[in-house]
Protein backbone atom coordinates (compact mmCIF):
# COMPACT_ATOMS: atom_id res chain seq x y z
CA UNK A 1 0.00 0.00 0.00
CA UNK A 2 2.71 2.22 -0.57
CA UNK A 3 1.30 4.27 -3.33
CA UNK A 4 -1.79 5.17 -0.78
CA UNK A 5 0.91 6.49 1.41
CA UNK A 6 2.59 8.21 -1.11
CA UNK A 7 -1.03 10.21 -2.17
CA UNK A 8 -1.78 10.99 1.44
CA UNK A 9 1.69 12.72 1.55
CA UNK A 10 1.10 14.36 -1.46
CA UNK A 11 -2.43 15.48 -0.67
CA UNK A 12 -1.31 16.80 2.84
CA UNK A 13 1.22 18.52 1.08
CA UNK A 14 -1.56 20.66 -1.42
CA UNK A 15 -3.38 21.22 0.87
CA UNK A 16 -0.25 22.89 2.99
CA UNK A 17 -0.05 24.71 0.10
CA UNK A 18 -2.93 25.91 -0.27
CA UNK A 19 -3.22 26.89 3.37
CA UNK A 20 -0.17 28.62 2.76
CA UNK A 21 -1.34 30.62 -0.05
CA UNK A 22 -5.22 31.72 1.68
CA UNK A 23 -3.41 32.96 4.76
CA UNK A 24 -0.88 34.75 2.48
CA UNK A 25 -4.29 36.38 0.70
CA UNK A 26 -6.35 37.05 3.53
CA UNK A 27 -2.81 38.79 4.68
CA UNK A 28 -3.29 41.26 1.95
CA UNK A 29 -6.87 41.98 2.22
CA UNK A 30 -6.02 42.95 6.01
CA UNK A 31 -3.47 45.11 4.69
CA UNK A 32 -5.53 46.66 2.22
CA UNK A 33 -8.75 46.98 4.80
CA UNK A 34 -6.21 49.21 6.86
CA UNK A 35 -5.39 50.98 3.94
CA UNK A 36 -8.69 51.69 3.67
CA UNK A 37 -10.05 52.61 6.93
CA UNK A 38 -7.29 55.11 6.88
CA UNK A 39 -8.53 56.84 3.72
CA UNK A 40 -11.82 56.72 4.97
CA UNK A 41 -11.15 58.48 8.46
CA UNK A 42 -9.11 61.10 6.57
CA UNK A 43 -11.41 61.74 4.06
CA UNK A 44 -15.14 61.66 5.72
CA UNK A 45 -16.33 64.12 3.27
CA UNK A 46 -15.25 61.22 0.40
CA UNK A 47 -17.56 58.75 2.81
CA UNK A 48 -20.79 60.81 2.77
CA UNK A 49 -20.77 61.70 -0.73
CA UNK A 50 -21.01 57.97 -1.14
CA UNK A 51 -17.68 57.45 -3.23
CA UNK A 52 -16.80 54.91 -0.03
CA UNK A 53 -19.95 53.23 0.52
CA UNK A 54 -19.58 50.43 3.30
CA UNK A 55 -22.79 48.67 2.31
CA UNK A 56 -25.98 48.34 -0.52
CA UNK A 57 -27.38 51.84 0.52
CA UNK A 58 -28.41 54.19 -1.50
CA UNK A 59 -26.11 57.01 -1.44
CA UNK A 60 -27.70 60.46 -0.20
CA UNK A 61 -27.06 63.82 0.60
CA UNK A 62 -28.50 65.88 3.58
CA UNK A 63 -29.92 68.29 1.52
CA UNK A 64 -33.48 68.39 1.95
CA UNK A 65 -32.90 66.38 5.01
CA UNK A 66 -33.73 67.46 9.18
CA UNK A 67 -31.32 65.37 11.08
CA UNK A 68 -30.49 67.18 14.60
CA UNK A 69 -27.94 64.02 15.60
CA UNK A 70 -24.50 63.49 14.01
CA UNK A 71 -25.15 60.20 12.09
CA UNK A 72 -24.55 59.87 8.79
CA UNK A 73 -26.64 58.40 5.70
CA UNK A 74 -24.88 55.28 6.06
CA UNK A 75 -24.87 55.05 9.79
CA UNK A 76 -28.88 55.59 10.02
CA UNK A 77 -29.42 52.71 7.36
CA UNK A 78 -26.40 50.37 9.05
CA UNK A 79 -27.84 51.43 12.77
CA UNK A 80 -31.37 51.53 12.03
CA UNK A 81 -32.62 48.37 13.90
CA UNK A 82 -31.13 50.13 16.76
CA UNK A 83 -32.61 53.29 15.93
CA UNK A 84 -35.87 51.59 15.68
CA UNK A 85 -36.30 51.14 19.43
CA UNK A 86 -38.05 53.21 21.35
CA UNK A 87 -35.94 52.42 24.11
CA UNK A 88 -32.39 53.12 22.86
CA UNK A 89 -33.00 55.24 19.50
CA UNK A 90 -30.56 57.28 18.05
CA UNK A 91 -29.34 59.53 20.74
CA UNK A 92 -28.20 56.13 22.45
CA UNK A 93 -26.56 55.68 19.12
CA UNK A 94 -24.73 58.57 18.81
CA UNK A 95 -23.20 58.08 22.46
CA UNK A 96 -22.12 54.80 21.27
CA UNK A 97 -20.58 56.03 18.23
CA UNK A 98 -18.84 58.45 20.08
CA UNK A 99 -17.57 55.88 23.29
CA UNK A 100 -14.32 53.86 23.20
CA UNK A 101 -13.99 50.38 24.57
CA UNK A 102 -10.94 48.13 25.33
CA UNK A 103 -11.87 44.49 25.49
CA UNK A 104 -8.67 42.58 27.23
CA UNK A 105 -8.20 39.44 25.82
CA UNK A 106 -9.23 37.82 22.27
CA UNK A 107 -10.14 34.93 23.76
CA UNK A 108 -13.31 32.87 24.52
CA UNK A 109 -14.88 35.77 25.92
CA UNK A 110 -13.01 38.27 24.08
CA UNK A 111 -14.14 36.45 20.99
CA UNK A 112 -17.97 37.28 21.04
CA UNK A 113 -17.63 40.73 22.93
CA UNK A 114 -15.30 42.27 20.08
CA UNK A 115 -17.78 40.31 17.12
CA UNK A 116 -20.79 42.20 18.81
CA UNK A 117 -19.36 45.74 19.90
CA UNK A 118 -17.57 46.22 16.49
CA UNK A 119 -20.82 45.59 14.94
CA UNK A 120 -22.90 47.52 17.17
CA UNK A 121 -21.25 50.56 15.89
CA UNK A 122 -18.63 51.58 19.33
CA UNK A 123 -16.56 54.41 17.92
CA UNK A 124 -13.14 53.22 18.80
CA UNK A 125 -12.62 49.69 19.61
CA UNK A 126 -9.53 48.37 20.96
CA UNK A 127 -8.17 45.08 21.69
CA UNK A 128 -5.34 43.82 23.96
CA UNK A 129 -3.73 39.89 23.15
CA UNK A 130 0.25 38.46 23.02
CA UNK A 131 -1.07 35.35 22.46
CA UNK A 132 -1.02 33.13 19.11
CA UNK A 133 -4.81 31.52 17.26
CA UNK A 134 -4.02 27.71 18.27
CA UNK A 135 -6.32 25.08 16.67
CA UNK A 136 -7.18 24.19 20.13
CA UNK A 137 -8.53 27.80 20.64
CA UNK A 138 -11.22 27.26 17.27
CA UNK A 139 -14.27 25.24 19.52
CA UNK A 140 -14.96 28.78 21.48
CA UNK A 141 -12.43 31.66 20.14
CA UNK A 142 -15.53 32.55 17.17
CA UNK A 143 -13.56 35.69 15.91
CA UNK A 144 -10.87 33.63 14.62
CA UNK A 145 -10.50 31.42 11.60
CA UNK A 146 -8.45 28.45 10.65
CA UNK A 147 -6.79 30.87 8.40
CA UNK A 148 -4.86 32.47 11.27
CA UNK A 149 -3.71 30.02 13.56
CA UNK A 150 -0.21 30.58 14.51
CA UNK A 151 -0.77 34.64 14.12
CA UNK A 152 -0.83 37.20 16.48
CA UNK A 153 -5.05 37.01 18.43
CA UNK A 154 -5.25 40.41 18.11
CA UNK A 155 -4.17 40.68 14.55
CA UNK A 156 -7.02 38.05 13.78
CA UNK A 157 -9.63 39.58 15.80
CA UNK A 158 -8.85 43.00 14.38
CA UNK A 159 -9.43 41.76 10.94
CA UNK A 160 -12.89 40.11 11.81
CA UNK A 161 -14.26 43.49 13.35
CA UNK A 162 -13.10 45.23 10.26
CA UNK A 163 -14.78 42.82 8.18
CA UNK A 164 -17.92 43.41 10.10
CA UNK A 165 -17.82 47.35 10.49
CA UNK A 166 -15.18 49.08 8.56
CA UNK A 167 -16.85 52.55 9.54
CA UNK A 168 -14.96 52.30 13.01
CA UNK A 169 -12.18 52.94 14.74
CA UNK A 170 -9.89 49.19 15.75
CA UNK A 171 -7.48 49.80 17.94
CA UNK A 172 -4.50 46.43 17.93
CA UNK A 173 -2.41 46.07 21.14
CA UNK A 174 -0.15 43.18 20.23
CA UNK A 175 1.35 42.97 23.56
CA UNK A 176 0.78 41.27 27.16
CA UNK A 177 -1.34 44.11 29.66
CA UNK A 178 1.57 44.83 32.45
CA UNK A 179 1.67 47.40 35.30
CA UNK A 180 4.22 49.15 33.19
CA UNK A 181 1.99 49.59 30.00
CA UNK A 182 -1.83 49.05 31.68
CA UNK A 183 -1.99 52.91 32.55
CA UNK A 184 -0.84 54.27 29.12
CA UNK A 185 -2.91 51.69 27.28
CA UNK A 186 -6.52 51.51 29.78
CA UNK A 187 -6.58 55.73 30.01
CA UNK A 188 -7.50 55.85 26.36
CA UNK A 189 -10.88 54.30 26.50
CA UNK A 190 -14.42 55.09 28.42
CA UNK A 191 -14.99 51.54 29.16
CA UNK A 192 -13.13 48.19 30.15
CA UNK A 193 -13.74 44.51 29.37
CA UNK A 194 -12.11 42.04 31.49
CA UNK A 195 -12.33 38.78 28.99
CA UNK A 196 -8.57 37.25 30.39
CA UNK A 197 -8.15 33.83 32.19
CA UNK A 198 -6.09 34.73 35.03
CA UNK A 199 -6.25 35.64 38.57
CA UNK A 200 -3.18 38.38 38.72
CA UNK A 201 -4.51 40.04 35.83
CA UNK A 202 -8.05 40.50 37.30
CA UNK A 203 -6.79 41.87 40.18
CA UNK A 204 -4.56 44.12 38.13
CA UNK A 205 -6.75 44.99 35.69
CA UNK A 206 -9.50 46.13 38.53
CA UNK A 207 -6.75 48.44 40.21
CA UNK A 208 -5.66 49.96 36.93
CA UNK A 209 -9.58 50.93 36.40
CA UNK A 210 -9.88 52.14 40.38
CA UNK A 211 -7.10 54.36 39.70
CA UNK A 212 -8.15 55.66 36.38
CA UNK A 213 -11.50 56.07 37.33
CA UNK A 214 -13.01 53.77 34.89
CA UNK A 215 -15.82 51.05 34.40
CA UNK A 216 -14.87 47.85 34.33
CA UNK A 217 -17.03 44.96 32.82
CA UNK A 218 -15.61 41.58 34.18
CA UNK A 219 -16.42 38.18 32.87
CA UNK A 220 -15.37 34.76 33.74
CA UNK A 221 -16.28 30.90 32.34
CA UNK A 222 -14.93 27.57 33.13
CA UNK A 223 -16.24 24.09 32.62
CA UNK A 224 -20.14 24.95 32.54
CA UNK A 225 -20.17 27.96 34.21
CA UNK A 226 -19.72 31.76 33.74
CA UNK A 227 -19.98 34.46 36.19
CA UNK A 228 -20.53 38.45 35.42
CA UNK A 229 -20.42 41.38 37.07
CA UNK A 230 -19.35 45.54 36.58
CA UNK A 231 -16.66 46.59 39.18
CA UNK A 232 -15.85 50.56 39.97
CA UNK A 233 -18.91 52.07 38.62
CA UNK A 234 -20.40 54.81 40.19
CA UNK A 235 -19.11 54.06 43.76
CA UNK A 236 -19.65 50.61 43.55
CA UNK A 237 -17.48 47.98 44.53
CA UNK A 238 -14.49 46.49 42.94
CA UNK A 239 -12.30 43.68 42.58
CA UNK A 240 -10.74 43.87 45.41
CA UNK A 241 -14.14 45.10 47.51
CA UNK A 242 -15.01 41.63 47.12
CA UNK A 243 -11.76 39.50 46.83
CA UNK A 244 -9.59 41.47 49.22
CA UNK A 245 -7.22 38.35 49.54
CA UNK A 246 -6.35 36.24 46.94
CA UNK A 247 -7.20 32.48 46.43
CA UNK A 248 -4.84 29.32 46.93
CA UNK A 249 -3.63 28.66 43.67
CA UNK A 250 -5.05 25.18 43.62
CA UNK A 251 -8.20 27.29 43.36
CA UNK A 252 -7.81 28.52 40.20
CA UNK A 253 -8.40 26.14 37.35
CA UNK A 254 -7.11 27.53 33.64
CA UNK A 255 -9.28 26.31 31.04
CA UNK A 256 -6.52 24.88 29.32
CA UNK A 257 -6.47 22.29 32.48
CA UNK A 258 -10.43 21.75 33.40
CA UNK A 259 -12.11 22.33 30.07
CA UNK A 260 -14.61 24.71 29.43
CA UNK A 261 -17.65 24.04 26.80
CA UNK A 262 -17.11 27.22 24.12
CA UNK A 263 -20.66 28.17 24.34
CA UNK A 264 -20.30 29.25 28.27
CA UNK A 265 -17.81 31.93 27.32
CA UNK A 266 -19.41 32.38 24.30
CA UNK A 267 -22.38 33.54 26.50
CA UNK A 268 -20.86 35.45 29.15
CA UNK A 269 -18.68 37.05 26.37
CA UNK A 270 -22.13 38.26 24.50
CA UNK A 271 -23.59 39.87 27.94
CA UNK A 272 -20.12 41.22 28.67
CA UNK A 273 -20.58 43.30 25.32
CA UNK A 274 -24.34 44.32 26.17
CA UNK A 275 -23.17 45.68 29.99
CA UNK A 276 -20.50 47.33 27.93
CA UNK A 277 -22.90 49.07 25.41
CA UNK A 278 -25.76 49.55 28.26
CA UNK A 279 -22.72 52.22 29.74
CA UNK A 280 -21.44 53.42 26.62
CA UNK A 281 -24.87 54.49 25.25
CA UNK A 282 -26.71 55.39 28.24
CA UNK A 283 -29.39 53.41 28.84
CA UNK A 284 -30.37 50.91 31.18
CA UNK A 285 -29.21 50.12 34.45
CA UNK A 286 -25.71 48.17 34.30
CA UNK A 287 -24.78 44.91 36.83
CA UNK A 288 -23.23 46.73 39.16
CA UNK A 289 -23.76 45.78 43.05
CA UNK A 290 -24.83 42.48 41.57
CA UNK A 291 -23.43 39.17 40.23
CA UNK A 292 -24.59 37.03 37.49
CA UNK A 293 -23.81 33.34 37.96
CA UNK A 294 -24.93 31.38 35.26
CA UNK A 295 -25.09 27.31 35.45
CA UNK A 296 -25.18 25.71 32.10
CA UNK A 297 -26.24 22.28 33.16
CA UNK A 298 -29.39 23.26 34.87
CA UNK A 299 -30.25 26.03 32.91
CA UNK A 300 -30.23 28.39 35.57
CA UNK A 301 -29.25 32.55 35.81
CA UNK A 302 -28.67 33.41 39.18
CA UNK A 303 -28.34 37.28 39.80
CA UNK A 304 -27.45 38.07 43.54
CA UNK A 305 -27.15 41.04 45.28
CA UNK A 306 -23.28 41.42 46.23
CA UNK A 307 -21.52 43.84 49.38
CA UNK A 308 -21.09 47.59 48.24
CA UNK A 309 -17.69 49.51 47.70
CA UNK A 310 -15.85 48.61 51.06
CA UNK A 311 -14.65 51.23 53.23
CA UNK A 312 -11.63 49.09 54.00
CA UNK A 313 -10.53 48.44 50.34
CA UNK A 314 -6.85 48.87 50.38
CA UNK A 315 -7.33 50.37 46.97
CA UNK A 316 -10.67 52.12 46.26
CA UNK A 317 -11.52 52.18 50.08
CA UNK A 318 -11.86 55.85 52.10
CA UNK A 319 -8.33 55.88 53.92
CA UNK A 320 -6.46 54.17 50.40
CA UNK A 321 -3.35 55.54 49.26
CA UNK A 322 -3.13 53.85 46.11
CA UNK A 323 -2.00 55.93 43.60
CA UNK A 324 -0.48 55.51 40.21
CA UNK A 325 2.95 54.96 40.86
CA UNK A 326 2.15 52.29 43.64
CA UNK A 327 0.19 50.47 41.17
CA UNK A 328 2.99 50.26 38.56
CA UNK A 329 5.66 48.94 41.84
CA UNK A 330 2.61 46.55 42.41
CA UNK A 331 3.92 42.85 42.00
CA UNK A 332 0.59 41.03 41.08
CA UNK A 333 2.11 37.99 40.05
CA UNK A 334 3.63 37.99 43.65
CA UNK A 335 0.61 38.93 44.89
CA UNK A 336 -1.56 36.18 43.32
CA UNK A 337 1.31 33.88 43.67
CA UNK A 338 0.39 32.98 40.14
CA UNK A 339 1.99 34.38 36.30
CA UNK A 340 -0.11 36.55 34.48
CA UNK A 341 0.50 34.64 31.20
CA UNK A 342 -1.38 31.57 30.73
CA UNK A 343 1.65 29.32 30.40
CA UNK A 344 1.31 26.72 33.05
CA UNK A 345 3.78 26.31 36.01
CA UNK A 346 6.63 24.33 35.75
CA UNK A 347 7.55 22.44 38.93
CA UNK A 348 11.13 21.45 39.80
CA UNK A 349 10.73 18.81 42.69
CA UNK A 350 13.08 16.45 42.25
CA UNK A 351 16.82 15.86 41.81
CA UNK A 352 17.66 15.26 38.31
CA UNK A 353 18.76 11.80 39.00
CA UNK A 354 15.59 11.09 40.10
CA UNK A 355 13.81 12.54 36.18
CA UNK A 356 14.43 11.34 32.65
CA UNK A 357 14.11 12.58 29.49
CA UNK A 358 11.33 11.14 27.03
CA UNK A 359 13.54 10.82 24.60
CA UNK A 360 15.73 8.97 26.51
CA UNK A 361 12.69 7.20 27.86
CA UNK A 362 12.11 5.87 24.62
CA UNK A 363 15.78 4.79 24.51
CA UNK A 364 15.08 2.34 27.30
CA UNK A 365 12.00 1.15 25.38
CA UNK A 366 14.04 0.20 22.32
CA UNK A 367 16.35 -1.17 24.44
CA UNK A 368 13.56 -3.69 25.90
CA UNK A 369 14.12 -2.95 29.44
CA UNK A 370 12.72 -4.32 32.22
CA UNK A 371 10.21 -1.48 33.56
CA UNK A 372 6.36 0.02 34.00
CA UNK A 373 5.50 2.96 33.34
CA UNK A 374 2.76 4.60 35.35
CA UNK A 375 0.42 7.55 33.38
CA UNK A 376 -0.72 9.67 36.68
CA UNK A 377 -3.10 11.57 35.15
CA UNK A 378 -6.95 11.85 35.64
CA UNK A 379 -9.06 8.98 34.03
CA UNK A 380 -10.87 11.13 31.73
CA UNK A 381 -7.44 12.29 30.31
CA UNK A 382 -6.29 8.83 29.55
CA UNK A 383 -9.38 7.88 28.21
CA UNK A 384 -8.27 10.87 25.17
CA UNK A 385 -4.95 9.16 24.43
CA UNK A 386 -2.12 7.21 26.35
CA UNK A 387 1.06 5.28 25.51
CA UNK A 388 0.57 1.86 25.02
CA UNK A 389 1.06 -0.31 27.81
CA UNK A 390 1.00 2.61 30.27
CA UNK A 391 -0.68 1.83 33.64
CA UNK A 392 -3.45 4.52 34.11
CA UNK A 393 -3.63 5.13 38.60
CA UNK A 394 -4.60 8.58 38.67
CA UNK A 395 -2.34 11.18 41.29
CA UNK A 396 -5.48 10.85 43.46
CA UNK A 397 -5.76 7.26 43.92
CA UNK A 398 -2.29 6.90 44.13
CA UNK A 399 -2.09 6.55 47.81
CA UNK A 400 -4.79 3.77 47.58
CA UNK A 401 -3.76 1.56 44.77
CA UNK A 402 -0.07 1.48 45.39
CA UNK A 403 -0.11 -2.45 45.57
CA UNK A 404 -1.26 -2.77 41.91
CA UNK A 405 2.31 -0.87 41.25
CA UNK A 406 4.35 -3.23 43.17
CA UNK A 407 2.29 -6.40 41.30
CA UNK A 408 3.07 -4.52 38.20
CA UNK A 409 6.78 -4.41 39.02
CA UNK A 410 7.02 -8.02 40.02
CA UNK A 411 5.24 -9.35 36.68
CA UNK A 412 7.49 -7.41 34.84
CA UNK A 413 10.75 -8.56 36.55
CA UNK A 414 9.18 -12.37 35.84
CA UNK A 415 8.35 -11.98 32.72
CA UNK A 416 11.73 -10.37 31.48
CA UNK A 417 13.54 -12.82 33.77
CA UNK A 418 16.17 -9.65 34.79
CA UNK A 419 17.75 -10.36 38.69
CA UNK A 420 17.69 -6.52 38.80
CA UNK A 421 14.18 -5.72 39.12
CA UNK A 422 12.21 -3.27 36.65
CA UNK A 423 12.49 0.08 36.40
CA UNK A 424 9.04 2.38 37.59
CA UNK A 425 8.36 5.37 35.30
CA UNK A 426 5.41 7.90 35.98
CA UNK A 427 4.34 10.00 33.32
CA UNK A 428 1.36 12.97 33.06
CA UNK A 429 0.52 15.82 30.72
CA UNK A 430 2.80 18.58 31.56
CA UNK A 431 5.79 16.73 33.75
CA UNK A 432 4.26 18.27 37.03
CA UNK A 433 2.15 15.47 38.53
CA UNK A 434 4.12 13.38 37.74
CA UNK A 435 6.88 14.96 39.87
CA UNK A 436 4.55 15.15 42.80
CA UNK A 437 3.64 11.40 42.34
CA UNK A 438 7.61 10.57 41.81
CA UNK A 439 7.98 12.35 45.48
CA UNK A 440 5.24 10.17 47.28
CA UNK A 441 6.61 7.33 45.51
CA UNK A 442 9.77 7.73 47.25
CA UNK A 443 8.63 7.99 50.46
CA UNK A 444 6.44 5.21 50.12
CA UNK A 445 9.55 2.89 48.98
CA UNK A 446 9.66 3.13 45.67
CA UNK A 447 13.06 4.61 45.70
CA UNK A 448 13.56 3.89 41.86
CA UNK A 449 10.56 5.74 40.53
CA UNK A 450 11.32 8.70 37.78
CA UNK A 451 9.51 10.98 36.20
CA UNK A 452 9.42 11.75 32.76
CA UNK A 453 10.26 15.41 32.41
CA UNK A 454 7.83 17.38 30.67
CA UNK A 455 5.72 14.56 30.34
CA UNK A 456 3.14 13.96 27.01
CA UNK A 457 4.13 17.04 26.08
CA UNK A 458 7.55 16.62 25.39
CA UNK A 459 6.76 13.04 24.01
CA UNK A 460 4.88 14.74 21.61
CA UNK A 461 7.74 17.15 21.20
CA UNK A 462 10.99 15.32 20.93
CA UNK A 463 9.32 11.72 20.63
CA UNK A 464 6.58 11.30 18.79
CA UNK A 465 5.40 13.96 16.67
CA UNK A 466 1.97 12.02 15.55
CA UNK A 467 1.05 11.66 19.25
CA UNK A 468 -2.43 13.53 19.23
CA UNK A 469 -2.02 16.68 22.19
CA UNK A 470 -4.81 18.01 23.54
CA UNK B 1 -33.77 23.20 59.71
CA UNK B 2 -34.59 23.09 55.99
CA UNK B 3 -32.23 24.16 54.04
CA UNK B 4 -30.90 23.64 50.18
CA UNK B 5 -27.31 24.15 50.42
CA UNK B 6 -25.74 24.60 46.88
CA UNK B 7 -22.30 24.23 45.87
CA UNK B 8 -20.94 26.19 42.61
CA UNK B 9 -17.45 27.78 40.52
CA UNK B 10 -15.87 24.04 41.26
CA UNK B 11 -16.73 23.86 44.93
CA UNK B 12 -19.14 21.21 44.29
CA UNK B 13 -15.87 18.78 43.53
CA UNK B 14 -15.37 18.63 47.44
CA UNK B 15 -18.56 17.13 47.76
CA UNK B 16 -18.65 14.23 45.26
CA UNK B 17 -19.63 16.88 42.65
CA UNK B 18 -23.47 16.94 43.70
CA UNK B 19 -24.24 20.63 43.32
CA UNK B 20 -27.97 20.92 45.12
CA UNK B 21 -27.88 19.40 49.17
CA UNK B 22 -31.57 19.82 50.90
CA UNK B 23 -30.54 18.99 54.28
CA UNK B 24 -31.51 19.42 58.02
CA UNK B 25 -29.44 20.74 60.21
CA UNK B 26 -29.92 20.36 63.70
CA UNK B 27 -29.96 23.69 65.63
CA UNK B 28 -26.73 23.45 68.38
CA UNK B 29 -27.25 22.19 71.99
CA UNK B 30 -28.91 25.20 74.02
CA UNK B 31 -28.42 27.63 71.17
CA UNK B 32 -32.48 29.22 69.68
CA UNK B 33 -31.21 29.79 65.81
CA UNK B 34 -28.76 28.88 63.70
CA UNK B 35 -26.17 31.20 62.48
CA UNK B 36 -23.88 30.87 59.32
CA UNK B 37 -21.05 30.09 61.61
CA UNK B 38 -22.81 26.80 63.40
CA UNK B 39 -23.92 26.02 59.44
CA UNK B 40 -20.26 26.53 58.25
CA UNK B 41 -18.88 23.62 60.80
CA UNK B 42 -21.65 21.13 59.97
CA UNK B 43 -21.34 21.84 56.49
CA UNK B 44 -17.38 20.98 56.80
CA UNK B 45 -18.31 17.72 58.75
CA UNK B 46 -21.12 16.43 57.16
CA UNK B 47 -20.67 17.39 53.58
CA UNK B 48 -16.85 18.53 52.29
CA UNK B 49 -15.40 14.60 51.44
CA UNK B 50 -11.90 16.07 50.47
CA UNK B 51 -9.80 18.78 50.68
CA UNK B 52 -11.53 20.57 53.34
CA UNK B 53 -8.99 23.71 53.44
CA UNK B 54 -10.01 24.34 49.67
CA UNK B 55 -13.67 25.25 50.83
CA UNK B 56 -12.43 26.95 54.74
CA UNK B 57 -9.64 28.95 56.68
CA UNK B 58 -9.82 29.07 59.92
CA UNK B 59 -13.52 29.33 61.07
CA UNK B 60 -14.80 31.02 57.32
CA UNK B 61 -14.71 30.27 53.94
CA UNK B 62 -11.54 30.49 52.47
CA UNK B 63 -10.55 33.58 50.07
CA UNK B 64 -12.32 33.73 46.38
CA UNK B 65 -15.59 32.06 48.14
CA UNK B 66 -18.66 34.15 47.47
CA UNK B 67 -21.29 33.14 50.25
CA UNK B 68 -25.16 34.34 49.49
CA UNK B 69 -27.87 33.94 52.01
CA UNK B 70 -30.93 34.31 49.71
CA UNK B 71 -28.98 35.46 46.44
CA UNK B 72 -27.80 38.03 48.78
CA UNK B 73 -23.82 38.16 49.89
CA UNK B 74 -23.46 37.32 53.63
CA UNK B 75 -21.32 40.79 53.94
CA UNK B 76 -24.79 42.34 53.60
CA UNK B 77 -26.51 40.08 56.21
CA UNK B 78 -22.96 39.71 59.05
CA UNK B 79 -20.97 37.43 57.60
CA UNK B 80 -20.93 34.47 59.94
CA UNK B 81 -23.45 36.18 62.35
CA UNK B 82 -25.72 35.86 59.73
CA UNK B 83 -28.84 34.22 61.38
CA UNK B 84 -30.49 31.24 59.17
CA UNK B 85 -34.44 30.27 58.81
CA UNK B 86 -36.59 27.56 57.95
CA UNK B 87 -36.20 27.07 54.21
CA UNK B 88 -33.54 29.60 53.61
CA UNK B 89 -31.15 28.79 50.44
CA UNK B 90 -27.28 29.04 51.15
CA UNK B 91 -25.19 29.37 48.17
CA UNK B 92 -20.80 28.76 48.28
CA UNK B 93 -19.95 29.87 44.95
CA UNK B 94 -15.63 29.81 43.81
CA UNK B 95 -14.71 32.98 41.77
CA UNK B 96 -14.02 32.08 38.32
CA UNK B 97 -11.14 33.27 36.31
CA UNK B 98 -10.83 31.22 33.33
CA UNK B 99 -12.10 33.02 30.07
ZN1 LIG C 1 -12.41 48.22 46.31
Amino acid sequence: MESSGDDVARIRREIQALKDEKACIEQKISVLEAQLQETASLAPQLQQNGDVCNGSCPPITAVGANMAHGLSADSIYRYSRHLLLPSFGVQAQSNLLKSSILVVGAGGLGSPALLYLAACGVGRLGVVDHDVVELNNMHRQVIHTEAYIGQPKVKSAAAACRAINSTIQIVEHKEALRTSNALEILSRYDIIIDATDNAPSRYMISDCCVVLGKPLVSGAALGLEGQLTVYNYKGGPCYRCLFPTPPPTTACQRCSDSGVLGVVPGIIGCLQALEAIKMASAVGEPLSGRMLLFDALSARIRIVKIRGRSVQCEVCGENTTFNQQQFKDFDYEKFTQSPLSTSPPKLKLLAPDSRITSKEYKGRIVAGEAHVLVDVRPEHHYRIVSIPKSLNIPLASLEARLSEISAALKQEQEQEGTGSGANLYVICRRGNDSQRAVQYLHNKGFNLAKDIVGGLESWVHDVDPNFPMY
Amino acid sequence: MQLTLEFGGGLELLCESVKVHNVNVDLPKGAEKLTMRDLLSWVRTNLIKERPEMFMKGESVRPGVLVLVNDCDWELSGQLDTTLEEKDVVVFISTLHGG
